[in-house]
């Protein structure tokens, strides 16, 4: 065993750390966004409003991050129409096809668990708000969606969890996250051993973190679920 | 007769514990390739596997009198499956480098080129560092190229590439300014296809030998130095009966052994 390779290389792992760290919550802050007014579409009555929202959450769900990413990175760029047009500053850059992949990836995965959580809520409360005088807008705004963002709350902290999984793709098309930095420093030393548990270690605390934040999160939003305690 | 039985048995064990491990005949050797190093290795558009590095190999095994099997690995892995004995040797184009010469054993070389730079048609820089220093240079991971970029180039900016072929589609596409890695590889990878139109070499040919090594050879785990002396012997043999040279010519026109 090498600890000290991986000791030798802290600032190159502290950096991938970041990077990681970096491209997940962006595009899980931007998937989110898009997640709201797409989940609210797909749950939608109305087929030519429900169904190519159904069409892009069945592809981003549908195929592995893996090949959406490089659809993005090399795929895009062989084309010489997209590499002429005003797209290409932006795809050109490793990074953005990264933080685009991910977030509509997140974003796709995000709207299917809103969706589920808007379906599930209780007629009563739909009722019960249009009994007491409330628009369409106001019964989102106040009854459905925060019912939904409830319940949707313990599937959300698994996507937050696969997402950052997931996120190991940066790694192949050059950037520097966790894992490109253990394979820079397996490439380094042929230590694959000792690099890659590192990059397991760095993974699993960032992990810790988010599960503390939903336990956290889940006791406060769901406190009236608890068992009474007299 | 039990008794027999029992004694034949413990002779049995015997003969088994005192047989010399470093006695192990070579019967079939398992060779790691890359596949995705044009033209030392590349898949046909049937699928299987053909270039310098694999043709080399088979005449190998052919020298050698065994039974030869090929297998497919991604460089990033290549070492590590060596260890972990998914095969007997690399035959990768693999640059014998003191680095490496810590964790496996290498061969002699069985071939040496230069590394050179590879640019868009009409760019014009001096290859220096500080002469490259606005440039963005595509290298593949854990190559003697990255290693020569960074100790001589160090404020040049390095994207890495977990395949040559990934570095070659980043150029062609514009992301990256300049390839650093082996001239004939990228003369036949890609100067010479449709992707490299418009691309060309820079002059200089960088070999530096504390860096690059001697040249390619063949690696194998530290513990099997038989093997390494039978590829040796192997590599003399296609040498001086001409086989070496007929695969050479089918895919260069200059003399890849070097001097």
């Amino acid at each position: 065993m090498h600890w000290d390779v991986v000791l030798d290389n802290w600032q190159l792992l502290l950096q991938g750390l970041w990077t990681t760290i970096l491209y997940v919550s962006a595009s899980l802050a931007l998937g989110l966004i898009l997640a709201i007014p797409l989940s609210i579409l797909r749950s939608s009555s109305n087929r030519f409003l429900s169904w190519p929202v159904w069409a892009f959450t069945y592809f981003f769900r549908g195929t592995p991050l893996l090949v959406q990413i490089y659809l993005i990175y090399y795929g895009l760029g062989q084309f010489e129409s997209v590499r002429e047009s005003f797209l290409w500053p932006v795809l050109r850059e490793a990074s953005w096809c990264a933080l685009i992949g991910f977030t509509l990836n997140t974003g796709a995965y995000v709207t299917e668990i809103l969706r589920g959580a808007i379906q599930a809520t209780p007629y009563g409360e739909i009722e019960a708000a249009t009994a007491c005088g409330m628009s369409r807008a106001q019964t989102y705004h106040r009854i459905i969606m925060p019912g939904a963002f409830r319940r949707a709350l313990p599937a959300y902290g698994n996507e937050v969890i696969f997402m950052l999984h997931g996120s190991v793709v940066a790694g192949v098309i050059t950037i520097l996250d966790i894992y490109g930095a253990a394979k820079k420093i397996n490439a380094l030393t042929y230590t694959y051993f000792e690099s890659m548990l590192a990059a397991a270690v760095l993974y699993m605390l960032i992990v810790y973190l988010i599960t503390r934040v939903f336990k956290r999160a889940e006791s406060r939003w769901h406190a009236h679920l608890r068992p009474r305690t007299e | 007769m039990r008794k027999l039985s029992i004694a034949a048995l413990v002779a049995l064990c015997l003969a088994l514990v005192m047989t010399p491990a470093g006695a192990k005949e070579w019967t079939k050797v398992r060779i790691g390739v890359e596949g995705a190093y044009p033209p030392f290795s590349f898949k046909n558009p049937d699928g299987s596997l053909g270039g310098f590095d694999v043709d080399i190999a088979i005449a190998l095994c052919e020298a050698m009198e065994v039974e030869c099997e090929l297998v497919e690995q991604d460089w990033d892995g290549i070492i590590p499956a060596l260890q972990a004995k998914k095969y007997d040797a690399i035959i990768a184009s693999m640059s014998i480098t003191p680095e490496r010469m810590k964790v496996v054993d290498f061969t002699n070389k069985y071939y040496h080129t230069p590394a050179k730079f590879v640019v868009k048609e009409g760019v014009a820089v001096e290859e220096t560092n500080e002469g490259m220093k606005d440039l963005v240079v595509g290298v593949q991971r854990g190559t003697t190229h990255e290693d020569y970029m960074n100790k001589k180039f160090p404020d040049v900016e390095l994207k890495l590439y977990g395949t040559q072929d990934e570095v070659y589609l980043d150029m062609g596409s514009g992301r990256i300014d300049a390839i650093m890695a082996d001239s004939v590889a990228m003369d036949d990878g890609f100067i010479k296809t449709d992707q490299g139109a418009g691309f060309v070499f820079l002059p200089g040919n960088h070999n530096d030998p504390a860096i690059y090594g001697e040249g390619a050879g063949i690696a194998v785990r530290k513990s099997d130095g038989d093997l390494k002396e039978k590829f040796n012997m192997a590599i003399d043999k296609i040498r001086a009966d001409g086989t070496y040279q007929d695969i050479a010519a089918k895919y260069f026109d200059f003399d890849v052994y070097g001097d």
